[in-house]
């Protein structure tokens, strides 16, 4: 339900005109909820940047996050691939 | 990874029946940011029910769930912040370790300081997840909060569910 209300929020937000970029647990929500800018993450609920007290993890999914926000043919979904 | 199949069956069968698609973004909003990053105001949200000790709690009371926020200041310690999330459908170990997990204040402070983003807001914004009814949210505090991120200026939010 989180994830629906994030991305419910974030539409809010972006129809005052401010860009937004939302993290995604769920797929299955996101695909249906269809906020403007979120990027999946394969972790379980309760962990949106991976790990505690992991910092370097929590910044590769933020800076990735972050390359959506100058996106904008939306909505856009995109899964996180650190591979890169 | 997350899907249905990690809850426990009556999460997973209440999450097969609820109604998403009732709310649907449908408008496709869309807000160009014309500038770099690093000349970009942040603000940060999370649905993570985190507020400070002092703060009221959020009502866990409420059956379709609590469509309340809380300010978080940006100087706020983050790891004194107080996590008060109701859902039993989620692991709460890793928030409770490690506040940045759902709002990553001081990422952004690390950021901030790399000039990878220009700066971050004054103040930023928590609300409940586990909201079954989410009109009051759509319809009032989801724009209150937007009202206050536009009245300081913010030019981009970060959204961190749980």
């Amino acid at each position: 339900m989180c994830v629906q209300a994030v991305g419910l929020i974030g539409a809010e937000i972006e129809r005052h005109g401010i860009a937004t970029v939302s993290i995604s647990l769920l797929n299955e929500v996101t695909s249906v909820i269809r906020p403007p800018r979120a990027l999946f993450v394969p972790y379980k609920l309760g962990f949106p940047l991976g790990e505690p007290n992991n910092p370097e993890l929590q910044h590769r999914v933020i800076e990735e996050a972050l390359e959506l926000l100058h996106e904008n043919d939306l909505p856009i979904l995109r899964a996180l691939n650190l591979e890169r | 990874m997350a899907t249905y199949d990690e809850l426990t069956l009556p999460i997973r069968l209440f999450m097969r029946g609820y109604p998403f698609s009732r709310y649907a973004i449908a408008d496709n909003p869309c807000a160009t940011l014309a500038k770099p990053l690093s000349e970009c105001k942040f603000a940060l949200v999370t649905t993570a029910g985190l507020r400070l000790a002092d703060d009221d709690p959020f009502d866990h009371s409420l059956k379709l769930g609590d469509t309340s926020f809380r300010v978080i200041p940006n100087d706020v310690i983050v790891q004194e912040l107080i996590e008060d999330h109701k859902s039993s459908s989620f692991d709460h170990s890793g928030v409770k370790a490690d506040k940045n997990m759902a709002l990553p204040l001081e990422r952004f402070r690390e950021l901030e300081k790399r000039g990878v983003i220009g700066s971050l807001n004054s103040r930023h914004f928590s609300f409940m997840g586990s909201i079954i009814g989410p009109r009051p949210l759509i319809k009032e505090s989801a724009p209150a909060v937007a009202e206050l991120l536009k009245a300081d200026g913010v030019d981009a939010v970060f959204l961190t569910p749980v």
